[in-house]
């Protein structure tokens, strides 16, 4: 097991600082499957005077995989569902980990099949290198570098605390 | 390899051809109706496609006639991308006399991916199954009297959509059992689920006396089958598979089996009524009733190009 240590509680302040800077009017937030929809809910209650509420879309990559031949059909329990239209948008997109790009790729995607947004900005808690595409978020609360083979998910409590699982070798 | 338990699965028990409902674990079943409600949401967007086939070759093998199956399973397989092949086998080579066998080594070599197959003699798609190149997938869209696995699963579908727990309904399946392939595949399903209470109903010709050992009531009485149902499917009087003297008349099965809406009065008010379709209305089925409220024989031709995207995603994603 690694020594690292990530306190999830405090770069979520971190990341709610950073959208409040990123945040431009109209804007619309999308919380990508299931770690992202769990930001993207949070924030819009702790930034009610920017988002007065409006709910968050969620994103799956599900769809759009690339590694759709070797992993085969996710559970379907993590579907694409956005509240508002998403044509014309200025999409806030929101993920727990940035690592290789590949799950961002495929949201975007999945993001053109309900409409042309007019922009899409990408903040995320955790950049954590490695990246196999040029893709880069606009805020990362935190980066740092693990090993491809260690596994780094957000997780959430009952209470809706958040906490880092990192798996896998180091 | 094929596993020796269950051709239909691989190793890691993932499904990677959909030959039958039988003996597939309930999980399977399971994973294909969620996958489906996925999908189904495809339908609402902008772009109704997604990539998960893209560059893979669909073919539609359809030996026997059919409109409604094959025209869903092509707009399911060109939701998910995939290159769509129809060929009308029962106009081509298999009059000229090409055996099975062959027909399909030659689609082989034409690099397909994917066989969707109907055939008149049951069990014709497992042995397209057993002889086919190892990455080719094969689903069965009905043989003969066999099963119709796909139909079987759009039911599931529709009666979970509706009714959302199986394990407390009470289904009536009703008419021609005997020639059905659906009502196979769905009392497979159907008890692979957990529904506790199963009737078929019709007359003594039309209800095949081995049933009970599946876990199903028999009943040749209309009223008694349907009294207190929460699901009612009822089957298409399959004259062209009849041979002899089965029924009286269509007018003497409809008087007795036909449901109208005095005999749908006997079932729970807020019973639904199904159809694999074609409906042949005022020999099975009233037109009031499958027009009325309780029919969903719609939202099942809706739900149905659904859940035959959801079981062709899955099978390409598994590997033999």
């Amino acid at each position: 097991m690694s020594t690292l240590t990530l306190d999830a509680e405090a770069l979520y302040t971190e990341l709610r600082s950073g959208v409040r800077q990123l945040w431009r009017p109209g804007m619309a937030m999308m919380g990508i499957w299931s770690g992202g929809a769990w930001l993207a809910e949070r924030l819009t209650a702790d930034l009610m005077d920017l988002t007065a509420g409006a709910r968050p879309g969620v994103i799956s990559s599900t769809l759009h995989r690339d590694d759709f031949g070797a992993r085969g059909m996710a559970s379907g329990t993590d579907a694409t569902k956005i509240p508002y239209s998403v044509d014309g948008a200025h999409i806030l997109l929101l993920d727990d980990v940035l690592f290789t790009g590949r799950t961002t790729r495929a949201v975007i995607n999945e993001l053109f099949d309900f409409g042309r947004p007019a922009s899409v900005t990408l903040a995320v808690l955790v950049d954590r290198g490695g990246r196999e595409l040029p893709i880069q978020p606009a805020f990362a609360a935190a980066k740092i570098s693990l090993p491809a083979a260690q596994k780094l998910s957000l997780k959430r409590a009952d209470d809706g605390r958040f906490t880092f699982s990192i798996q896998g070798e180091a | 390899m094929l596993s020796r338990r269950n051709p239909q699965l691989n190793r890691n028990g993932e499904l990677v051809h959909l030959l039958s409902i039988e003996g597939l674990p309930r999980d399977v079943l399971t994973h294909i109706l969620d996958t489906a409600g996925t999908f189904l949401s495809v339908n609402d967007r902008e772009v109704k496609k997604v990539p998960l086939l893209r560059g893979k070759s669909v073919f539609n093998l359809f030996f026997e006639n059919s409109t409604r199956t094959r025209t869903t399973f092509e707009i399911a397989a060109k939701r998910l991308s995939a290159d769509v092949i129809n060929l009308d086998i029962a106009k081509s080579s298999a009059s000229k006399g090409e055996s099975l066998l062959d027909t399909i080594a030659n689609l082989s070599a034409m690099h397909a991916d994917m066989f969707v197959v109907r055939h008149s003699e049951s069990g014709a798609p497992y042995l397209i199954a057993q002889h086919c190149a190892p990455h080719v997938h094969v689903v069965n869209a009905g043989d003969g009297r066999h099963a119709h696995p796909t139909q079987g699963l759009l039911d599931m579908y529709t009666i979970r959509h509706f009714k959302k727990d199986f394990t407390k309904l009470s289904v009536a399946i009703v008419g021609d059992i005997v020639h059905s392939r659906v009502a196979r595949s769905d009392i497979h399903a159907l008890t692979t689920l957990g529904v506790p209470d199963i009737r078929a109903v019709g007359p003594k010709t039309l209800v095949p006396g081995d049933l009970q050992g599946m876990g199903v009531r028999v009943c040749h009485d209309m009223a008694e089958g349907i009294r207190g149902a929460d699901v009612i499917i009822m089957l298409r009087l399959q004259n062209e598979r009849m041979s002899g003297a089965m029924l009286p008349s269509a007018g003497e099965f409809f008087k007795n089996y036909g449901l109208t809406d005095d005999k749908l009065a006997l079932a729970k008010p807020d019973a639904i009524v199904m159809h694999p379709g074609p409906i042949n209305r005022g020999v099975e089925i009233d037109s009031a009733v499958a027009d009325g409220a309780h029919s969903v024989i719609l939202p099942q031709v809706t739900f149905g190009i659904a859940v035959r995207m959801a079981v062709m995603s899955i099978i390409a994603g598994n590997e033999p």
